[in-house]
């Protein structure tokens, strides 16, 4: 078999996968961290106030990047409830279910931060404007699969069912990127394009794009340290699991000696 | 620096916006760690009890 299959089949078994992860995490944090540091003293520190918004603006440093995140984070979501629906592989539904609570939280600083530059840029902390409304449909979405998956008693049953609705939730992600062009409410268009020429200036924009290399790696820090714990509550009667907990120094045991 | 922490007047609502995304950032990045340590401690009671129910008759 081609290696790179082979490995991945590997990485499919939850003890080579608990052990993978647990070497990447401290990696991963670290590299969000100082990624995350430089981007805020950019966005903070270096970046000029806008000609227009003064230094309100610096709020697309944490705002834009959760916003991109939110997005990424339901798309990676689904793209493994797909997988693990259709080849029924554990693992992807560990993965898709460790991603919601992230995304959520993502999602909610979206929202959290954009009320608070709506406040002094448009004069209220709320409208129902499609980006908006849309954004806020997408936090609902990810509570329902976290919902649904605890709410069903078998963990395995309860993953697919939540799976099976996080892909239906799928059509709300070009209704949020688009929403912008199609509607013509208060929400600003698209600034920073993959593709064509970004409506920013340099200065500005590095913060921005460092910000967003933060939180994409800190996303999959944060999924790995669920998937990790998750895999452990999932498998808690096997053997490579009792090991793992019987090693672990426990209260009680330094107590008593 | 006192005019760093005022933003041009909009002090209140950037260092807001950033302190929502430190604060829900810490508590999702603590999360999965009181999880995996709850978990942990759960299974390693459940071996001792049963190891104990084997030994005394």
């Amino acid at each position: 078999m081609n290696p790179l299959v082979l490995w991945f089949h590997k990485l499919g078994s939850p003890p080579y996968f608990y052990r993978f992860a647990g070497r990447f995490l401290p990696w991963l944090y670290a590299i969000a961290l100082v990624s995350g540091a430089i981007g805020l003293y950019g966005g903070l520190v270096v970046a000029p106030a806008d000609y227009q918004q003064g230094d309100s603006f610096r709020m697309i440093y944490v705002h834009v990047p959760c916003a991109w995140m939110s997005l990424f984070v339901y798309a990676f979501m689904a793209a493994n409830a797909f997988v693990a629906l259709v080849w029924r592989i554990k693992l992807s539904e560990t993965l898709a279910m460790a991603s919601a609570p992230v995304g959520a939280a993502f999602t909610f600083i979206t929202l959290v931060t954009g009320s608070l530059w709506g406040k002094p840029m448009w004069g209220t902390w709320w409208t129902w404007d499609a980006r908006l409304t849309s954004e806020l449909v997408l936090l609902f979405l990810y509570l329902g699969v976290i919902g649904l998956y605890h709410a069903i008693e078998d963990v395995r049953q309860a993953a697919r069912a939540a799976a099976f609705l996080a892909l239906i939730g799928v059509v709300n992600l070009p209704i949020v990127h688009y929403s912008v062009v199609w509607w013509n409410t208060l929400h600003q268009g698209q600034t920073v394009s993959l593709m064509g020429q970004s409506k920013i200036s340099q200065s500005m924009l590095w913060p921005l794009l460092t910000m967003a290399f933060a939180t994409h790696v800190y996303f999959f820090a944060s999924l790995l340290a669920r998937a990790r714990a998750a895999l452990l509550a999932l498998e808690s009667g096997k053997d490579w699991v009792r090991a793992i907990a019987l090693a672990q120094p426990t209260r009680e045991a330094s107590a008593h000696g | 620096m006192a005019e760093f922490f005022h933003m041009g007047g909009y002090g209140a609502y950037v260092w807001a916006a950033y302190a929502v995304f430190v604060v829900v950032l810490l508590a999702d990045a603590l999360a999965p760690l009181w999880q995996r340590r709850g978990t942990l401690r759960d299974i390693a009671a459940r071996l001792r009890r049963e190891s104990k129910r084997k030994t005394t008759p």
